[in-house]
């Protein structure tokens, strides 16, 4: 290869590289996460959050489910019962553990099943652009039309209720809002000169989405899921509060708010218990998703 | 040669300007012991390549640097203030009105939500107590005085509607509505189309010289310099590496550096040679090598090159160079161009 | 040195006799462009119908011949980087044909635009954007071999030699992603990504543009180096007139769009024809100070490429315009040899009916000359 062109010489090599191990994305978003002490704290309250969700049968002092008539609305701290109990006599601390499951679900359920669903729908619309975007936006703008609480209550309702309604009800109100993020963020990478270079070595459209468009829109789409589960967790809390979502007696910290509230003024403290924990879990999920978007901003 | 920046008919004046930027990592030193004045009615052009701190040194003139990140020392001195004893109420009155600045891309300088005439009008009435129809008035004759064709209809466009080459004007016009004495200019001209910056840079002279202005000009292009400065600063990792007359520096350079800029600037090359390009790429400022920063890309650096940062050396004519083999390698080649090995 | 005075023709050498890829034989242009044409259309109102038209590209028509640089020089606006993307086939051409070594792109008779790929590759400006940032540089470089089917540990192999090729060593080089490079750096990748598939013609579109004049000139020098070593063909677009006549054998100047002027680098650069590449040139900043122009060659921006001026597009800044030039639009000679110094000016065409026909004005009279026709270029 070389014989002909002697007379041009080689090209020296360039021996200055940037010092240290590679820095992949992931690595230098962790590296940046580890000095981010109020993310860390906030991503171990919902770590506990879910364990404790997780192993509530084994954590959990009482059987959620029992009731007394003698121990009716004890206070905070009362022999046995740490956060008290409610108005059947039932041990508050079990049924919020036990609850949180509940919660936890209808928290982090609904979002993932819009990010594949908007996500989908949001690459699709924003790589084709055109009049595919076009359809695909314009439905999704129907639904942006209701306030989500509305509709996530109609849907709701309109499928009567439940667990499995309540999820979808959940699903279907974020979808529009997941869409839009993700096809806003594939519109933006698909102008990019290396998705025209990847185009002019002649790859497929689905080789350059799968490639070089999902890696780079996973970032915003994962900081904007994490705050999306705390809204979800408030709305579905919301939903079994006005009695659309799980069915009493399954413990939910919303529909245990909605119950609790009735004794407002014989036992404030552990009435607000739940919705503590309501608050707990969305502000943390809030913070992480954050802290998340701070760290992932990196310039390439 | 530094004793004359201390003297009165400077409009600025900056004495061993260090900054320093914090983050998470090492600090970066990105100016480092500059030194340099302007008087009325001069251009000092500034010169490097990016990185090479040029565009902060200008920055911190005008204390633009974001203050909770930067560390800025030394003294710097606009028509006899010291920049960085003022508050951040006075330093807002003397910005645009001592001082201006105009930026390469005129979009993010502008806003867009007013027109051309109420930005220069606005610039006019924060800084004079005049009347409405009065600031309306300086701004037209504004338009005029930057060359912009039929005024009267531009007064009302907003930014988006002017072409590249207007909207500079604009900007130019806006920087000097209140009649600064000194004009900060980050590479202004960069963005245009060649026929199209000839225009404006012509236009800068002549407003600079009707209007005596002090203008430093911060810019990467050799040929920008040539055209529009006296004297020429040019900085290389955080410092000026040489400094002079632009006709010194641009025709008989004794820095390396400054040599190395010449010969890999394209003009009119034999096309059947390589360029003489510059080997490696510019030091990171978090961790400069000790000594001259140049040494380790430069093909006269000595050990000695390596053991403290160079003096200034006079150069024959004004100006110094910070090379301490500056004598000997002029005099080994006889020519301020090295010779191609 | 010895050809300075003597207009270049492009050199046929590169061409390596037996390769395989040569389809056509030496003088078998590389790729003929006849008659392109882009309009990008404006929608406004409710019903989204069309306003206006960008005329991007009209009606461009040119010859590149094996193993020589076309230079390509214009301001922004000109048309330059739409007629790299129609090249490459990133945009849908209206009209117009390319011709690759002799087989017609995308026609049943000639090459699909998959294999056109596979010779025709681009390196494009922004160094920051063109690369995956998730992706670290070897795999960027592996991408283009793995989609046209090699094996995943060959692309890689191709990709380690070529970072090697461009100037960076390999083994600190390729486990690098793109944000801890330089801008140079960077651009090597690029090129060497555009490599990849050892394609025959590169298109550089503003390749060292945004690079610092000390790095422009390493991958300048770069560029010379892997043209002879893999035997390539450029188009090398770019606003900087001193790189272009550094590297290209000929130039060919655009103007809204179309093109006014084409020819050998050193006739277009010392005998200039049409008064837009003249003020082109007489816009160039000289190194020395005693040099300054005192004068700009040419009032105004270039008009906007939308509803373009009727006739020669250059009339309404052109200094000698007359009635003809806003009436007829100035053609270049079809049947001239393709490699021949052409112009587009009425000027130049003795039958034209413009007063200086046949005795052009070799250079632009000064600017004051003709200020008022500033109020013109408004809008």
């Amino acid at each position: 290869m070389s014989t002909d062109t002697a007379a041009i010489g080689s090209v020296p090599l360039l021996a200055k590289a940037p010092r240290g191990p590679r820095h992949s994305f992931v690595r230098t978003v962790v590296a940046r996460l580890r000095y981010d002490y109020l993310t860390l704290f906030f991503m171990g309250v919902i770590l506990l959050a879910i364990l404790s969700a997780v192993f509530a049968p084994w954590l959990a002092p009482h059987d959620p489910y029992a009731t007394s008539m003698i121990l009716r609305l004890k206070p905070v701290g009362f022999e046995g019962h740490l956060l008290g109990t409610d108005e059947l006599g039932r041990d508050v601390l079990s049924r919020i553990l036990y609850g949180g499951r509940m919660s936890l679900m209808m928290g982090i359920v609904p979002v993932l099943m819009a990010v594949l669903v908007g996500g989908l729908l949001g690459v699709v619309a924003g790589f084709a652009g055109g009049w595919v975007n076009m359809i695909i936006m314009r439905i999704m703008d129907v639904f942006y039309a209701f306030p989500s609480v509305l509709l996530a209550v109609a849907i709701s309702g309109t499928l009567g209720g439940g667990v499995v309604s309540g999820l979808l009800a959940l699903t279907l109100v974020f979808i529009p809002s997941m869409c839009r993020i993700t096809e806003t963020a594939t519109t933006q990478i698909r102008g990019l000169d290396f998705v025209e270079a990847a185009r002019a070595s002649g790859a497929s459209s689905g080789s350059i989405i799968l490639d070089h468009i999902v890696g780079n829109i996973l970032p915003p789409v994962f900081v904007y899921a994490s705050s999306l589960v705390s809204v979800s967790v408030l709305l579905g809390a919301g939903l079994s509060f006005l009695g659309l979502g799980v069915a009493p007696p399954t413990p939910d910290w919303g529909q245990m708010l909605s119950s609790l509230r009735q004794a407002i003024y014989v036992q404030p403290i552990v009435c607000a218990l739940p919705g503590l924990a309501i608050f707990i879990v969305s502000l943390s999920f809030n913070l992480v998703s954050d802290g998340l978007r701070q760290a992932m901003d990196i310039k390439a | 040669m530094t004793g004359m920046i201390t003297q009165t008919d400077d409009i600025v004046s900056v004495r061993s300007l260090d900054v320093v930027f914090h983050s998470r990592q090492a600090p970066a030193k990105a100016v480092s012991d500059v030194s340099f004045a302007v008087k009325r009615g001069e251009v000092l052009c500034i010169i490097g390549e990016s990185g090479s701190g040029k565009s902060v040194s200008m920055r911190a003139l005008m204390r633009l640097l974001p203050a909770d990140r930067t560390k800025i020392g030394g003294h710097i001195t606009v028509d006899g203030q010291d920049v960085l004893a003022l508050s951040e109420g006075q330093l807002s009155r003397v910005r645009g009105s001592s001082i201006s600045m105009i930026f390469q891309e005129p979009m993010t300088a502008l806003d867009p939500v007013y027109t051309i005439g109420e930005q220069i009008a606005e610039g006019i009435r924060r800084h004079e107590k005049v009347s409405r129809a009065e600031a309306n008035q300086r701004a037209l004759e504004l338009l005029e005085l930057v060359r912009i064709p039929s005024p009267e209809r531009r007064l009302k466009n907003y930014p988006h509607e002017l072409s590249g080459g207007l909207r500079q004007r604009a900007m130019i016009a806006v920087a000097l509505a209140c009649r600064p004495a000194l004009l900060l200019a980050d590479e202004p001209t960069t963005a245009l189309d060649a026929t199209v910056q000839i225009q404006v840079l012509i236009l800068l002279k002549k407003l600079q010289l009707d209007m005596g202005m002090g203008i430093i000009f911060v810019t990467h292009d050799l040929g920008v310099a040539a055209q529009i400065a006296d004297d020429v600063a040019v900085m290389y990792a955080g410092r000026i590496v040489e400094y002079g007359s632009a006709r010194d520096i641009l025709l008989h350079p004794r820095h390396p550096y400054t040599m190395g800029m010449l010969a890999s600037t394209v003009h009119g090359q034999d096309r059947h040679r390589d360029i003489e390009a510059i080997p490696g790429s510019p030091p990171d400022l978090r961790s400069l090598p000790p000594g001259c920063s140049f040494a380790p890309r430069c093909k006269y650096a000595l050990e000695a090159c390596t053991k403290a940062v160079p003096p200034e050396f006079a150069r024959p004519g004004g100006g110094y160079a910070r090379c301490i083999r500056m004598t000997e390698i002029v005099h080994q080649m006889g020519a301020p161009q090295p010779v191609h090995a | 040195m010895d050809d300075t005075l003597v207009p270049r023709r492009p050199t046929l050498k590169p061409v390596k006799q037996g390769d395989p890829r040569d389809r056509g034989g030496a003088l078998q242009p590389l790729l003929i462009v006849n008659n392109l044409r882009k309009h990008f259309p404006i929608r406004g109102g409710m019903l989204k119908r069309v306003v206006a038209k960008v005329r991007a590209v009209d009606d461009v028509s040119f010859t590149v011949m094996k193993g020589e640089t076309l230079g390509v020089v214009g301001e922004s606006g000109c048309g330059k980087s739409t007629l790299a993307r129609l090249l490459m086939n990133l945009i849908q051409r209206d009209t117009g044909e390319l011709i690759f070594d002799g087989d017609a792109v995308g026609e049943k008779t000639g090459i699909t635009l998959r294999q056109l790929r596979r010779h025709l590759q681009m390196v494009f400006q922004d160094s920051s954007s063109s690369l995956n940032p998730r992706l670290p540089v070897v795999d960027s470089i592996a991408y283009g071999p793995k989609v046209h089917g090699v094996k995943t540990h060959a692309a890689r192999d191709t990709a380690m030699q070529l970072l090697e090729r461009v100037g960076l060593r390999s083994d600190l080089f390729a486990g690098r992603y793109p944000h801890e490079l330089s801008g140079g750096q960077k651009q090597r990748v690029n090129i060497a990504r555009a490599l990849a598939l050892s394609p025959r013609m590169l298109i550089l579109d503003e390749a060292v543009s945004a690079l610092d004049k000390s790095v422009e000139a390493q991958v300048l020098n770069l560029l010379r180096y892997l043209k002879t070593h893999f035997s390539l063909t450029y188009l090398f677009i770019s606003h900087d007139l001193h790189v272009v006549r550094y590297i290209s054998d000929r130039v060919l100047v655009m103007y809204l769009g179309e093109i006014v002027e084409i020819g050998p680098v050193d006739e277009i650069y010392e005998q200039p024809k049409h008064p837009y590449t003249q003020a082109l040139l007489a816009s160039q900043l000289s190194m020395d100070p005693a040099e300054r122009v005192t004068e700009a060659p040419l009032a105004g921006d270039p008009p906007n490429p939308v509803n373009p001026p009727p006739g020669c597009r250059f009339h309404t800044r052109c200094p000698y315009a007359e009635s003809v030039c806003s009436a007829n639009a100035p053609r270049m000679d079809k049947r001239a040899d393709p490699l021949s110094h052409q112009v587009a000016c009425h000027m130049h065409d003795l039958a034209s009916g413009h007063s200086r026909a046949g005795n052009p004005p070799r250079t632009l009279p000064q600017a004051s000359q003709f200020a008022p026709k500033l109020a013109l270029i408004g809008a």
